[in-house]
This record gives structure tokens, sequence and C-alpha cells, in this order.
């Protein structure tokens, strides 16, 4: 299905004359100096961006939240059944997207530092409180119809706890590490946490593996600054060019256009 | 003790749009003008080179930090509300500008229906169409009178668009032409007139081309680069507050903006509002601004918050019917943008090209434009299909029963990538007297003040409208040839998500003070010189973003707030009983 980028790419000239011409109308005074005045020259004169076939060394693929290995073993093997290596290309492992977790959760998101996490926090006490066979389930919880986040822990804690939760479940399941399970095994487990099925201390099942899907695509598929995406290969898969100045020369065309990948570095190095 | 500073004539709290607006109308005028805004500084330049999806469209970078506040949200007056923790679950803008930063630019007017709702339901349904609960009521203001402010504001901002077939009078056409046409558009529309529809470019704030507006800012043409919704302009070619009526203000020498600026209190004493309280978040210390004239512009959500904080004005309580502080909630999410998503085998489009406001849109089942007598609601709404531009991690969208996660999803999302798009309905949302907003007893911010507490639930009028609308988009998917076509369901309850920034009320106006806060120059009836601007003003929302006619109150408030200047007093003469409940 992936095409090789193909002639449109010429498309992107007929688009800088056009766009030159265009905003030149009133572009002066306003933009004057800023990054933009930088892309209108450079932007067209660089060759397209070629990619070294060759494994370029990655001194950023180091752990820099998960301490024990193990854990960090876990959250790759979980985020490669979710997104794995097929026909398609790469899967989570080939593209760093275990890094690119690791990351955020060190950062402000794996902190939780721009949510309110003032308390109390009523519904996961109620839960645990009269805590059943079933465990914190949002079904038991108050009547609100969706899982909402209302428990004292970050982000970075409920992956540890989670992926903890991985491993014993299938200790207990199937007698093996989550690790050494088959793959359908590891999605059995997975489901588990899917279906809330599992009960972790403090935190839905549910809403730990909503965060592991999220942040498993968001690895796959965000710009490669953040670590994963690793040689943007996962927007090749997609055929999604990466930030770009604009397509005013290229809106209304009919047929889907092809271009290489660009990522941010390319785009802001033209600043 | 908080320091006292020198009074001014006016101090606006928030840089939005509706603060923009009334600052830079002041300013002009001569006034003194400051404007206080509890997020950053920004200049364009913060904008420029950031077109990053993680950091805007995942992790919200431009929304409202949570950390020192949030509003607390549950279904009925029976429960607990609980905090709204996450900004996945919370938007609203913050920052110089406001939420006109990161808005993705559809600029479409209420319908004169709208504006005399109650009257013309009446009128043309008799009064048992509307239901017991539903407290919907006139404006105060016709369509007819409002239309100039509209005028106002489209021209300002620029607004590139064409004439809706069916749409209200209009004294001027869009300050420029509409923006142009991606074959995914063009395929919507082809559809809608085999349908017998009446499309039509959606009015867009990214601009079709260079303009210049009449306070002589300029706005650059829009470069479809798609990092535009949740983002700001990286081109100054979005119509926002910063590109237009802050240096307007600036320009004038009158205005001067604090940012890092919290506001937490009105002063309010014998009847009048004396000034505003607010912390410098850097430093900590507080401040008192006095003025002549209080403008809470700070978004429906804190200028509600700021007037019960305050004990201003008459709070509604739901038990009674009575008050009006907080009444009328009400706001599009969840059960609004409904629609159907087609997928297609055999054409692949350039989505991840496009525009915040680029699509194509139609107004067969907006307002009052098609009968209701066998319906089992009242008012409609607009239909789109948009072209916003995604990036990869918003571009995973896979037919029903798909799963979600592992090796077919990734084959069919990778498929679909390009292969897929969504038509769905803007429905008005009418209030009901359950949906309200008063003080949570629980939960406060950082500096102990109670929270904002929304109550908000669904009546049969919301599932059945959203219902309608499911039908009228999914017909048009299937005219536009998709193979697979997924209808959303209908959610039985809201589920305490704040997406989309379009949530209002609390705040009404109306020709009578039983039932609205505010007169229709957004002028307390309780305050004189107290004006509250912005959609906390709407006593129902209608069928379409909301934008623009908060644009057009925020200049009607200004030419209020002149007059007020000149010649003190309350500007509209009360009406009792425009309402029955
Ligand atoms: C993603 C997104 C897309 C949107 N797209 C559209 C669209 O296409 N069309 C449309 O019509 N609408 C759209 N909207 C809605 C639109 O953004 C709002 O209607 C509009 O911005 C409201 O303007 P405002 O001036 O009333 O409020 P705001 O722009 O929110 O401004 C209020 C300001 O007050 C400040 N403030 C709040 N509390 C305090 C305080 N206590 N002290 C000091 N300052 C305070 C805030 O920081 C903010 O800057 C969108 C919203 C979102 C979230
Ligand atoms: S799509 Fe247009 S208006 Fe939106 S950010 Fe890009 S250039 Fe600006």
């Amino acid at each position: 299905m992936t095409k090789e980028p193909s002639v449109k790419n010429e498309k992107e000239g007929l688009s800088r004359r056009q766009f030159l011409k265009n905003s030149g109308l009133v572009a002066g005074g306003v933009v004057g100096g800023s990054l933009f005045g930088g892309l209108l020259t450079k932007q067209f004169q660089k060759q397209p961006v070629v990619n070294n076939q060759k494994e370029t060394a990655n001194l950023q693929e180091a752990r820099m939240f998960f301490s024990r290995k193990e854990d960090f073993e876990i959250l790759s093997a979980a985020t490669e059944r979710i997104f794995p290596k097929n026909d398609n290309g790469p899967g989570a492992i080939e593209l760093a997207v275990p890094f690119f977790i690791d990351k955020q959760l060190a950062g402000s998101w794996g902190i939780n530092a721009k949510e309110y996490m003032k308390g109390p926090f009523i519904q996961t006490q109620q839960v645990q409180g009269n805590q059943d066979k079933q465990g914190p389930n949002t079904e038991t919880q108050l009547p609100t119809p969706t899982a909402r986040y209302q428990t004292r822990l970050n982000r970075g804690e409920i992956f540890i706890l989670g992926l903890r939760k991985l491993d014993s479940v299938s200790q207990e399941k199937f007698g093996m590490k989550f690790v050494e399970a088959k793959g359908d095994q590891q999605d059995e487990v997975l489901h588990m946490f899917e279906e809330n099925k599992v009960s972790l201390k403090g935190v839905d099942a549910k809403t730990f593996f909503s965060l592991l899907l999220q942040s498993t695509l968001e690895g796959a598929y965000a710009d490669p600054l953040y670590g994963g995406n690793k040689d943007m290969m996962g927007w090749k898969m997609k055929e999604y060019p990466g930030p770009r100045m604009g397509y005013l020369g290229q809106i209304e065309e009919k047929e889907f256009i092809v271009m290489n990948q660009e990522s941010l570095k390319d785009y802001q190095v033209h600043g | 003790m908080a320091e006292k500073l020198k009074k001014v004539d006016v101090v606006v709290v928030g840089t939005g749009w509706a603060g923009g607006i009334v600052s830079a109308e002041l300013a002009k005028a001569g006034y003194k003008v400051v404007a206080l805004e509890r997020g950053g500084d920004r200049t364009r330049e913060d904008y420029t080179g950031v077109k990053d999806e993680l950091r805007f469209t995942d992790r919200y970078e431009m929304m409202q930090n949570l950390a020192p506040e949030t509003i607390t949200s549950r279904n009925t007056l029976e429960e607990i509300a609980l905090p709204v923790r996450t900004r996945s679950e919370m938007m609203a803008g913050t920052n110089l500008g406001g939420g006109g930063v990161h808005w993705a630019g559809a600029t479409y007017r209420f319908m004169p229906y709208d504006f005399e709702i109650y009257s013309k339901t009446v009128e043309r349904y008799g009064k048992k169409k509307i239901p017991e609960g539903m407290t919907i009521q006139d404006w105060g203001i016709t369509y007819q009178e409002f239309e100039k402010y509209y005028d106002r504001f489209e021209k300002t901002a620029g607004i590139s668009g064409e004439r809706d077939p069916f749409g209200e009078e209009r004294s001027s056409d869009y300050p420029t032409p509409p923006m142009k046409e991606s074959p995914a558009i063009t395929l919507f529309k082809k559809a809608s007139k085999e349908l017998g529809y009446h499309p039509y470019q959606v009015p867009s704030g990214n601009l079709s081309e260079g303009y210049e507006n009449p306070d002589g800012e300029t706005i650059n043409q829009c470069m479809f680069c798609s990092y535009c919704t949740q983002y700001g302009c990286d081109f100054g070619a979005k119509s926002d507050p910063m590109v237009t009526v802050i240096p307007t203000a600036k320009k004038t020498g009158n205005f001067e903006v604090r940012t890092e600026s919290y506001v937490r209190r009105v002063l309010y004493e014998g009847g009048k509002a004396k000034g505003v309280m607010y912390v410098d978040t850097n430093t900590g210390i507080e401040y008192e601004q006095p003025a002549d004239v209080v403008v809470l512009a700070a978004f429906s959500l804190t200028n509600n918050r700021l007037l019960m904080l305050s004990n201003i004005g008459r709070a509604y309580n739901p038990k009674t019917r009575k008050g009006v502080i907080g009444r009328n909630f009400n706001g599009q999410f969840n059960i609004t943008f409904l629609g159907a998503r087609g997928f297609f085998n055999d054409k692949k489009f350039n989505l991840y090209m496009g525009a915040g406001a680029l699509g194509g849109a139609l107004s067969d089942f907006a307002g009052d434009n098609f009968d209701h007598t066998n319906l089992d609601f009242i008012n409609g709404g607009g239909i789109e299909l948009r072209q916003y531009g995604d990036a990869a991690i918003a571009s995973n969208h896979v037919p029903k029963g798909t799963p979600r996660w592992g090796a077919e999803f990734k084959e069919k999302s990778i498929f679909y990538t390009n292969r897929n798009l969504v038509v769905w309905y803007t429905p008005a949302i009418m209030p009901w007297w359950h949906n309200y907003l008063d003080l949570d007893p629980t939960y406060t911010d950082e500096f102990n003040d109670p929270l904002l507490r929304v109550t908000n639930k669904y009546t049969d009028q919301d599932r059945n409208i959203a219902k309608f609308g499911i039908e009228k988009t999914k017909g048009i998917v299937e005219q536009m040839g998709a193979d697979i076509i997924d209808e959303d369901e209908v959610p039985q309850e809201f589920d305490h998500i704040y997406q989309g920034g379009h949530y209002a009320g609390g705040v009404v106006m109306g020709a009578d003070p039983e039932t609205s806060a505010v007169n229709n120059y957004l002028q307390m009836w309780d305050v004189e010189n107290l004006f509250v601007v912005g959609g906390s003003a709407f006593p129902h929302f209608g069928g379409h973003h909301p934008t623009a006619t908060i644009g057009a109150l925020a200049y009607r408030a200004s030419e209020g707030i002149e007059k007020y200047l000149k010649e003190g007093g309350q500007l509209v003469e009360e009406k009792r009983k425009s309402f029955q409940a």
C-alpha cells in the first residue's frame, strides 16, 4: 500500500510560487524576521530528507523513568501486542514506543502537573472501601456513565502498578511472567485489564489500560522529537508527511499526494 | 491586605474575544482600560514553528492549567459532584487572547428564531410544544436589532464566507470570499444537493485572502497548514484577538494588559461594583484595581463563579426555580457533534491538509427552518463536514467492530487514515430548570475558594434531536458513496467531558429581571456598572458555533458601557413576564 514518493512532489514547487505571490500582499509588515521569513527562503531549496538506511546510534534510548529493567520489559511486551510488527511495518518496539512512554512518564504528563489533584477522592474511596470480589469497577461506582479520572495516583504511579499487575496476573493464569507468555496469552491478560476484570489498588485496571493504549499510539505517531516514531517510520506507514508550512497549492488537488516525511526538526531548523 | 492601585475607567477580566473587543472599543473611545488575564503573555512568536500534535492536541498546551482550579460536575441534584481533573476532560482557554487563539474559526450567526425562541415557538406550534421544565425565553433583543453587531464582528475578524441560501438577512456580504474547496467538501456538497439540500462553504476565521480590518489590523491568507484547531496560527492567518483587537487596544495608548493576574473577587459595595481583587500569580501579592465600570469577560465559567464568590445577584435555586445567577446552564458537547462516519475503500483524500474552519455546511435542518409539528423536539442545528487536517495520532478511525488494538486495528487504522469522512450535526441545546451552576460544597481552588459546580443532564429533547441529526447525516454519507457507514450512538447521559469550549448560560440576558441577570447590553439588572460579557449571556445555545454571537454581544456591550460612562443608570427598561414556566 505504501507508495514510493511520487512525482506529486513537484506540486510543492508550484505551491511555493503561489504562496509567495499571495502572502506577499500582506505578509511584509506583519511577520518580518520571524521563522516564517526563513521558511520562505529555505523550505524549498533543500533536498527532501533522505533517511539513512543504517541504524544510527540513538543515545536517547535509555531509561529515564523506569528504574527496574523488568518493568520496562513488561511495558515493551505489552505495547508490542497493542501495536505489533506486521506487513504494514514496524511495531511498537521498533518504533521505540517504550522509550517514548518512559520519557512521557518522567515529565509533566507523568506527574499530572497540570491536572487537578486535590482530594477528596470520593469515587476511589467508596469503591475500595466496599471492595467485593469484583474489585474496583466502574460499574459499581457512583452513577456516572463513564470512568472518570478520580484517583490520587499520578500516571507514572499508575503505570508501575499496572505493569506489575500484568505480570502477576500472567503468573496466576499461566504460571509464567508476562514477558514469557505467548502472544495470545498476553492478549488475554490485556483484555482482562481492558474489561476491568482485574483489581488494582487505588485505580481501575481500565484506567491503566486506557493510558497504555493511548500512549502506545502516541509513541507510534508523535513527532520523533519525543523519542518514539523512530525514523518517522510511523508516519511513513500512514503516508503522513509531518509538519509543513502549508498546502495552499494542493488543497484542491483530487489525487492523493504522497510526500517524503519531514519532522519538526526539519521544520524548525530553517528558522 | 491587598495593595490598592490607581483607579481606572474600566477594568476588564479576561482577554479573549469578549474581553479584547470591549477593551479595544473603550480604549478607542478614550477611556483608560486595564485588562487582567490569569494566563501568560503571548505573542505571535509563541506559535511560530511549533507544529507539534502531541503537545497541542494530546497534551492540551493551550488549555487552562487545572492544577490550581477546575470545575466539578454531576448529572442530578441528588449526586455528589466530582472534580473534572484532567485536561482531556476540560477545555477552556487561557493566556493572552484566551480561547480565541486556539479556536477553529467557524463563524456562524445564531438565527432570528433563536433570539425570539419562546414567542416564535408559541406562535407557530402553540404553548403545548414547550415541555414542562424547559426554560426557554426570548433574548430581549431581536435578530434585526442585533444584526449590525454580527456585521461588526465579521468585519473585525475578516470572515471568509458566502451567503447561506437559508440564511438570515445580512446587511452586507462577508468581507472576504469563501475558502477554497477540497475534494472532500465537493463530494459533501454534491451529495447534499442530490438530496435536495442547500450546502454552502463554512464561514471561516481562517482567511481566504489577506485582509485589513476597519481598525487597520492585518490578517494574512490561510495556508491550510492543518495545525489550527487547538493551536495558535503560525502565520497570523487565523482571526484571533492577538492579531486584531488586542493590538488595536494597545495602539490607543489607553490600554494596559496585566497577565498572570488571577481575579478572585468583584469588589461590591452599596449596590455598585468598585473594582476587582486579583493575585499576581508570580509573586502571590494581592491587588485591588478600582474602576468605574467592571467587565467580566472571563468565559462563561469564570463569569458565573466570580459573581457567586462575590455574592452578587440573586442565586438560582433549582428547588424553587427562582433566582437568576447560575440559571440556564447550557452547552454543546458529547450529545452534540454526533453524526455518521463514512469509510471509503477506493477513494483517498488528502486529509493531512486542512484548516480549522474549512468545510461545507447546510442549514436545511437548522433552527425552525423545518416543520416541527410532528417532531419530538424543537429547534435544530447545522450539518457540517469539516476538513481540519488531522495529524497522525488523531487519524486512527476504524469501522465499528474492529478491535481497539492489535494487528487488525493497526492494519485498518493505517488503511483508512485517508479514507474516512465524518458529517455531523450541531444541534441547539435547550435550557432546563435542573441544569444550572452553583458553588461546590467540597472542592476548592488553590486559594481555598469553592470551585464552580455544574449540574447537567440530558432530556428527551437532547436525545431526540441528536437521533434526528444522525439520521440526516447518515443519509448524506450514504449519498457520498461510502462503503461502510458508522452512525454515532446517542449517549443516555452526559459524561462530564467538557470538550470543545461551547459552554454557556448562567448569567443570561433577557427583558425580565425575574428570568435574566443582564439586560440586552449585558449590564446587570442589579448592579448598573457591572457588565458580564460572553456566552454566559446565552439563555439557550443556538444550533451553531458560538463565537460570532459572543463577539457581536461584546460589541453591543461596548456600546452600552460607553453609554453608561456618559449617562449612567440602567440602560434598558425592564419588562416583567416575558416568560412563563
Ligand atoms: C478546540 C476549540 C475549538 C473551537 N472552535 C470554535 C469554532 O470553530 N467556532 C466557534 O464559534 N467557537 C469555537 N470555539 C469556542 C471559542 O473558543 C469560544 O467561544 C471563545 O473563545 C470564547 O471567547 P471568550 O472571550 O468569551 O472567552 P475566552 O476566550 O475563554 O477568554 C476568557 C479569558 O479569561 C481568562 N480568565 C478566566 N478566568 C480568569 C480569572 N479568574 N482571572 C483572570 N482571567 C481569567 C482566561 O484565561 C481567558 O483568557 C472553540 C473552542 C475550543 C476549545
Ligand atoms: S490552517 Fe490556516 S489559519 Fe489555521 S493555523 Fe494554518 S495557516 Fe493558520
